[in-house]
């Protein structure tokens, strides 16, 4: 700009002016395009870098322990001494799946509900109050969940409900987990069922059909795969989650369907592991990136899974 | 554990530089040389201490603390053990050998056993565990037998409701809150009451490596029982209830006393620091223990230890001034 102008108001030769002109904003194109290469080149390295530390840190966990010990063991002791000592990471995983599980229980009809009610049915006033609401409860940190989970939730649990819960249990934890990924799937999925084009609607309202069958038959198929990617992430979300579950569901995981006892998932075992006093270069350390690894390998299998169905399904309209 | 052990003993510094300098400001001349104006600002050399992982977080804590003073004197803290310590330092390769129990006739070898390298015993702290549970868990009498928690507590223990350690007990489902295999606390219990090679029970128990989130487990769950360290636990007495044990003889409550007295056992032990006769008279580390005696409350709290009563701590102070060899033990 300030080139540009200094040519135009100089008295000097303008072609020489339009040429430097040309030079300076070439270099500073070739700058800007160098750093957002080098933007996208180092997240590519960071990727790299992860993958590749938790390949050989898991490879020398995997000398020590058979896979078959690993994959298939149900018993879970890895911090444990002695002979107590065990790897069999089954229990981790069902922890992990089972929280999961409780917090999608939660956040898919909850969330989609918001989802429906925002894109469908409510008035752009209230629509314009009530998304941001949402999304602020998206961005409070996870920290704040997890001690509002243990302090406030269970404590409610037990007093009110009288329910007997250990005071670090996965009901808790799976609960408020659940409240932390709805905001992400009523998102999303008020953003998919908004983009399926007016014209839809009109028709199928114009055949005579209620607005509820307009909204479940029409709509929701059409967004599918928009509203899958939404429930994918939030599946991931809460798959990977550590603050909550760590501050709220225990240091034990549980192969059991008994919700008043300890949860612990992979993400608030890493934690855990990570503080313990598991000395660097012991196979209990080096667990911490085979559990790093197989968690990796599971939120990936997800995405592509998700993927996959959303491009089998995919309606694209003009 | 360790970051919270080393913010202790951080924040201890800071209470002890500032109680220091506060000292020094406010009367100059009434002469506080006695305590901490002795200077050691000019000592050097190297001090190497081994043995038990129990005294290591008090030598640690205490070397953090010395070496501001005198920051000359190079000291390395191991914690291979108690016995294997006691073998090091009677092969005269260590100044200092930390044990949590007393010496006994097996550990003099090699020259301890020649004569040549003498220990000297000093009594540096107390470790005592207290057995704590939720405030409405009944257990009669607030009393728990030896027996009574190796049976809940064993490797091997299958009791899932107190009910089933006989009459009294409350119809509850158990569950645990305990340190971890990284804790002191969790050798001593293991060891010396389970006497397991550094196993207990597994299922229904949660481990933790912070002292506080066994607090949290302990209040907040109906049922629970576990264990910390004494002067953790008595710092949150009004949270939960601290059960008296039964050694075999009678009920007795872990209190600075009964620790102290060794009444309340077997859930309390002394810790010891051993220089040789040849090495106490090395200035520096007869200056290192003399830190740790003068400064003993710090230095215990921040390891979550007792610290030495009057009487203990006079005795220590007397052994370490007189540097004699103990009397050879029996056993």
């Amino acid at each position: 700009m300030a080139d540009g102008q200094k040519t135009a108001g100089g008295s000097g030769s303008g072609s020489e002016g339009l040429i430097r002109t040309r030079t300076a904003r070439t270099v500073r194109e070739q700058a800007i395009k160098g750093l957002l290469v080098a933007a996208a080149v180092l997240s590519v390295l960071t990727t790299t870098g992860i993958v590749v530390t938790l390949i050989t840190e898991s490879t020398s966990f995997f000398e020590d322990i058979p896979f078959k010990d690993f994959f298939f063991g149900t018993d879970w002791e890895p911090l444990a001494g002695g002979e107590q000592q065990s790897f069999g990471v089954v229990p981790l995983v069902w922890s992990t799946l089972y929280l999961t599980f409780v917090a999608l229980v939660v956040a898919i009809p909850v969330g989609l509900g918001v989802g429906v009610y925002l894109a469908e049915y409510a008035s752009p006033r209230v629509r314009k109050i009530f998304k941001p609401i949402i999304e602020l409860l998206a961005g409070i940190p996870t920290i704040v969940f997890g001690y509002f989970a243990l302090v406030f939730f269970t404590p409610l649990l037990q007093d009110q409900l009288g329910l007997d819960l250990r005071v670090f249990n996965g009901l808790s934890g799976g609960i408020i987990l659940g409240i932390l990924v709805l905001p992400t799937i009523a998102s999303v999925s008020e953003d998919a069922l908004s983009a399926v084009p007016q014209s839809l609607r009109e028709g199928a309202f114009g055949l005579g059909a209620a607005k509820w069958q307009v909204v479940v038959r029409v709509v929701f198929p059409a967004a599918l795969s928009g509203v899958v990617a939404a429930l994918v992430l939030g599946a991931s979300r809460a798959i990977g989650e550590t603050v909550v579950i760590l501050v709220a569901s225990g240091n034990e995981p549980n192969l059991a369907f008994d919700l008043t006892v300890a949860h612990q998932n992979m993400a608030a075992f890493i934690a855990n592991a990570a503080r313990s006093d598991a000395a660097a270069g012991s196979t209990a350390y080096a667990t911490i990136f085979a559990v790093g690894a197989t968690l990796f390998v599971m939120t990936f299998l997800l995405n592509i899974v998700a993927i996959r169905f959303v491009r089998k399904h995919r309606q694209v309209y003009d | 554990m360790r970051l919270h052990r080393s913010i202790a003993v951080l924040a201890g510094c800071g209470v002890c530089a500032f109680g220091v300098a506060a000292c020094g400001d406010d009367k100059k001349d009434t002469g506080g040389e006695k305590k901490s104006g002795t200077d050691n600002s000019s000592l050097s050399g190297s001090i190497r201490i081994d043995g038990s992982s129990t005294v290591q977080p008090v030598a640690e804590a205490a070397t953090e603390g010395f070496n501001a003073e005198a920051p000359n004197v190079k000291i390395s803290v191991g914690g291979i053990g108690t016995g294997d310590g006691f073998k090091r330092f009677c092969r005269g390769e260590l100044q200092i050998a930390d044990a949590s129990r007393a010496l006994q006739k097996d550990d003099l070898v090699d020259q301890c056993k020649s004569g040549e390298v003498e220990a000297v015993e000093v009594q540096v702290g107390i470790d005592g565990l207290s057995v704590v549970s939720h405030k409405d868990l009944e257990i009669p009498n607030d009393c728990l037998t030896t027996d009574q928690l190796k049976e809940l507590l064993d490797p091997k223990s299958k009791v899932s409701n107190y009910k089933e350690l006989g009459a009294g007990f409350p119809d509850k489902k158990v569950s645990f809150f305990t340190p971890g295999t990284e804790s002191g606390t969790y050798d001593f219990f293991t060891e010396e009451l389970l006497e397991t090679d550094k196993e207990q029970r597994t299922e229904d128990v949660e481990t933790s490596a912070d002292d506080n989130q066994i607090i949290t487990g302990i209040t907040g769950t109906k049922g629970a029982l576990g264990y910390v360290g004494f002067a953790f636990a008595d710092q949150n007495k009004d949270k939960l209830k601290i059960l008296a044990v039964d050694g075999g003889e009678g009920c007795i409550k872990p209190e600075i006393k009964t620790i102290a007295d060794n009444s309340y056992a077997p859930l309390s032990r002394p810790l010891f620091m051993y220089p040789s006769t040849k090495t106490v008279k090395q200035p520096e580390v007869k200056a290192f223990i003399q830190y740790i005696l003068d400064n003993n409350q710090q230095v215990n709290e921040a390891a979550d230890y007792v610290p030495l009563t009057p009487e203990l701590l006079e005795k220590a102070k007397t052994d370490l001034e007189a540097g004699k060899a103990v009397a050879t033990p029996t056993e």
